[in-house]
C-alpha cells in the first residue's frame, strides 16, 4: 500500500534507455538467425526507417529552411526544395547580431542552470532522508511527492501567477528559478530515491561506526557513488526547464526577460512572409545546446547502469 | 600502564545529558526534517498552496490586479452553459483519446523492432529520442511551418505526385487542424513511450520466448501471452504520463494554432489560458483548469487500480 505504484520499475533504466538487469548480456543473436535477411528488411529496417525518417523529417526541414536564401524558400517550383545548393547564413546572422537572441539565450540557460542546481541540491537532501533517515512517515512523504509529479502546470499557472505578484517577482527571472523546481524536485527525488536505495547500506554503517556525521557520509560516500544517478537529474532537469513554457509564458512579459521558446513565438511571429528564414533559425539554435549536450550524454546514460554501484 | 589506564577512568567527564541541541542535531526525525525541508518548502509554498489558492479563485470573481469577492458556483454555472467550454472538453477528450492511443501503438511496435539485433542500435536509440529533447515549442513551430498554407512542403509533394490539385489548408480547416495538432503530438510522444517500453522489453528473458517458439507459438501469441503480460505494469505507468501530459497539453496547441480555427483546437489548458490571462478573467480561467482535476484523477486512479491488478495476478505480496 505504501509502496509506490513505480517502484518496480528502474527509472535509470528507463532513462538510459536500456535497462540494468539486460536479459541481453551475452550479446548473443537470440533467434533472428531464424529470419532470411528479406523478411527482415520487409518487417525490420523499411517499418524502422521509416519511422526514424518521419521522426527527424522536422529538424532537416528547420535546419534546412534556417539556411536557405530567401528567394529559394518561397519558390518551390524552380528550386528543389528538398535541397539547396548555396546555403546563406543571413538569417542567423540577423538572429545573433540584430535581435534579442543572445540575451534570450542566456536567460534561458540562467534560469534552467540556477533552477536546476536548487532543485538538485534540495532532491539531494530530501531523497537521501526518505531513503536513509527512514523517520516516521518518510513513506507517506515519498508517496505524496511522487503525486506532486503528477500536478500539471497547466492547473497551476493561474494562482502561481497570483502568487508570483503578490511577492513581488513578477516579469522577474527568480519567478522562474523559485516556480520551476515545482516541476523538478518531484522527478529528480524519484530518480534519486532509486539510486540511493543501489548503494550498499554497509557502506554507510562503517562509517557511521567510523564517526562519521549524517553529512559526512552524505557528502564523501553516497554522492561520490550516486554521480551517474546525479548527472541524469541534471541533464532531465535541464531539459524540462528549457522546454518549459506556460510558466514563462505567464510570469515575463517584457521583451529583454524572455526565455527563448516564448521569446521566438512571440516576437518573431509577424507579417513577413520572409519571417520563416529566422523563425526557423531562432527554433534550431534554440535546439541546438540541448542536442548536444544531449548526444554528449547519451553514452553516460548508458554507462550509469553498469556503474559500479550495481554490482 | 595500569596507572595510566586507572588515571583516565577516574578523569573522564561524566556522561553529558542529551540537551536539545544534540536531539536536533542527531534524532532521526528532526534530522529527517532538516533534510526535507528545502524540498518541501518549495512544493508547499509553490504547488500545494497555489493549487488551493487555485480551487480559492475559482469560486471568486478576480481579475488581474483585483482581488475577487466570494461568488460561490457562479463562474462553474457561467461555465456549464458555455458552448466554446464545452467544445474545449470535446477537444480535450478527442486529442488525448486519439493521440494516446496511436502513442502507445507506434511506441511499442518501435520498442519491439529497436529490440531486434540491429546494426547500430545504440546510435538508432539516441536519434529516436532526439524529438522528445528538443524543446515542443520549437518544434512544434517546424510543424507550423510544415504545415503552413501556401508553403507547405507536403502539399507541395503531394501535388507533384498529382495526388491533389490545390494546396491542403492545414491549419485553416477545422478536421485538418485537429489532425495536424494530433500528429505534431504523436511525433513528440513516440519516443518517450517507445524508448521507456524498450527498457521494459529487455527485462523479458529471451529463453521464454525460445521455449514459445520450440512449443509452436506463432510471433503473434509470443507477443500476446509473453511479452504484452510481462509488459503491462511498465505500459500502465507509461500510458498514466502520456495521458496525463496530453491531456494538459498547452504549448504545442499554443505555438501551432493558439486555439483556432474557429476554436477546434482549443484544449482546457489554452482555453483557461486566454480566459484568465489574456481575457484577465482570472476566476474563470481558474474554474476551467480545475475541470480538468476530475479527469486527471480517474486517470490516475485507473492505472493505480490496473497496477495492482497485476501484481496480485502475479502472485507477489500486495504490500
Amino acid at each position: 500500500m505504501t509502496d509506490l505504484p513505480t517502484s518496480r520499475i528502474d527509472l535509470k533504466a528507463v532513462l538510459s534507455g536500456s535497462s540494468p538487469t539486460a536479459a541481453r548480456d551475452d550479446h548473443s543473436v537470440g533467434m533472428s538467425y531464424l529470419e532470411s535477411l528479406p523478411r527482415r528488411l520487409v518487417t525490420l529496417y523499411l517499418p524502422l526507417s521509416i519511422i526514424v525518417i518521419v521522426l527527424l523529417f522536422p529538424f532537416y526541414w528547420m535546419a534546412l529552411t534556417a539556411i536557405k536564401p530567401d528567394d529559394q524558400l518561397l519558390d518551390l517550383n524552380t528550386y528543389n526544395p528538398f535541397w539547396t545548393w548555396n546555403p546563406t547564413f543571413k538569417h542567423i546572422h540577423k538572429l545573433l547580431f540584430e535581435s534579442y537572441y543572445p540575451l534570450w539565450l542566456w536567460n534561458t540557460m540562467y534560469v534552467a542552470i540556477c533552477s536546476t542546481v536548487v532543485s538538485i541540491v534540495a532532491s539531494v537532501l530530501a531523497a537521501y532522508a526518505i531513503v536513509r533517515l527512514r523517520y516516521r512517515g518518510a513513506q507517506w512523504i515519498g508517496g505524496l511527492i511522487f503525486l506532486s509529479y503528477l500536478v500539471p502546470p497547466s492547473i497551476l499557472f493561474i494562482p502561481l501567477a497570483t502568487v508570483v505578484f503578490q511577492y513581488g517577482l513578477f516579469d522577474s527571472p527568480l519567478a522562474l528559478i523559485l516556480t520551476y523546481p515545482t516541476i523538478l524536485i518531484p522527478f529528480s527525488t524519484w530518480l534519486l530515491m532509486g539510486y540511493f536505495k543501489t548503494i550498499p547500506f554497509e557502506l554507510e554503517e562503517c562509517a557511521l561506526i567510523d564517526g562519521a556525521s549524517r553529512w559526512q557520509i552524505l557528502t564523501k560516500i553516497v554522492l561520490p557513488l550516486a554521480i551517474p544517478g546525479l548527472i541524469s537529474a541534471f541533464i532531465f532537469c535541464f531539459t524540462l526547464c528549457w522546454n518549459e513554457f506556460i510558466y514563462a509564458l505567464t510570469f515575463l512579459t517584457s521583451v529583454q526577460n524572455k526565455t527563448v521558446p516564448v521569446a521566438i513565438v512571440n516576437e518573431f511571429v509577424d507579417g513577413d512572409v520572409y519571417r520563416w528564414g529566422s523563425l526557423m533559425a531562432g527554433a534550431l539554435c534554440g535546439s541546438l545546446p540541448l542536442v548536444i549536450l544531449y548526444a554528449f550524454f547519451v553514452e553516460h546514460y548508458v554507462s550509469a547502469m553498469t556503474g559500479a554501484v550495481k554490482e | 600502564m595500569a596507572d595510566i589506564a586507572l588515571q583516565s577512568r577516574t578523569t573522564r567527564r561524566p556522561i553529558r545529558e542529551a540537551t536539545a541541541w544534540d536531539q536536533l542535531r542527531t534524532n532521526r526525525n528532526w534530522l529527517g526534517f532538516w533534510f526535507m525541508l528545502p524540498a518541501m518548502a518549495f512544493l508547499i509554498l509553490f504547488l500545494a498552496y497555489p493549487l488551493g489558492l487555485g480551487i480559492w479563485i475559482s469560486f471568486t470573481d478576480a481579475r488581474i490586479g483585483r482581488p475577487g469577492a466570494f461568488i460561490g458556483l457562479e463562474n462553474y454555472e457561467w461555465l456549464w452553459d458555455d458552448s466554446i467550454f464545452w467544445l474545449s472538453v470535446f477537444n480535450t477528450l478527442l486529442y488525448t483519446f486519439v493521440a494516446s492511443s496511436i502513442k502507445f501503438a507506434i511506441g511499442l511496435y518501435l520498442a519491439l523492432l529497436l529490440n531486434e539485433n540491429l546494426p547500430f542500435k545504440a546510435m538508432l536509440r539516441a536519434l529516436v529520442l532526439i524529438p522528445f529533447i528538443v524543446p515542443t515549442v520549437l518544434s512544434a513551430l517546424a510543424f507550423w511551418w510544415i504545415f503552413d498554407a501556401q508553403f507547405s512542403i507536403i502539399s507541395w509533394s503531394l501535388k507533384q505526385m498529382g495526388l491533389i490539385t490545390n494546396n491542403i489548408n492545414f491549419l485553416g480547416d477545422v478536421n485538418w487542424a485537429r489532425a495536424c495538432v494530433i500528429f505534431a503530438n504523436i511525433w513528440r510522444g513516440v519516443p518517450f513511450v517507445a524508448i521507456t517500453l524498450l527498457a521494459g522489453l529487455q527485462t523479458v528473458s529471451p529463453s521464454l520466448h525460445e521455449a514459445a517458439t520450440l512449443d509452436g507459438a506463432t510471433s503473434w501469441q509470443r507477443f500476446r501471452f509473453i511479452t504484452y503480460p510481462l509488459l503491462t505494469p511498465i505500459i500502465a505507468v507509461v500510458m498514466t504520463f502520456s495521458v496525463l501530459f496530453t491531456f494538459t497539453d498547452f504549448q504545442l496547441i499554443w505555438a501551432m494554432t493558439r486555439g483556432g480555427p474557429v476554436n477546434a483546437t482549443h484544449l482546457m489548458a489554452t482555453l483557461s489560458y486566454q480566459r484568465a490571462i489574456i481575457g484577465g478573467v482570472l476566476g474563470e480561467g481558474a474554474a476551467i483548469s480545475n475541470a480538468m482535476i476530475p479527469f486527471l484523477l480517474a486517470a490516475i486512479m485507473i492505472s493505480w487500480f490496473g497496477l495492482q491488478r497485476r501484481k496480485w495476478q502475479q502472485g507477489e505480496n500486495n504490500d
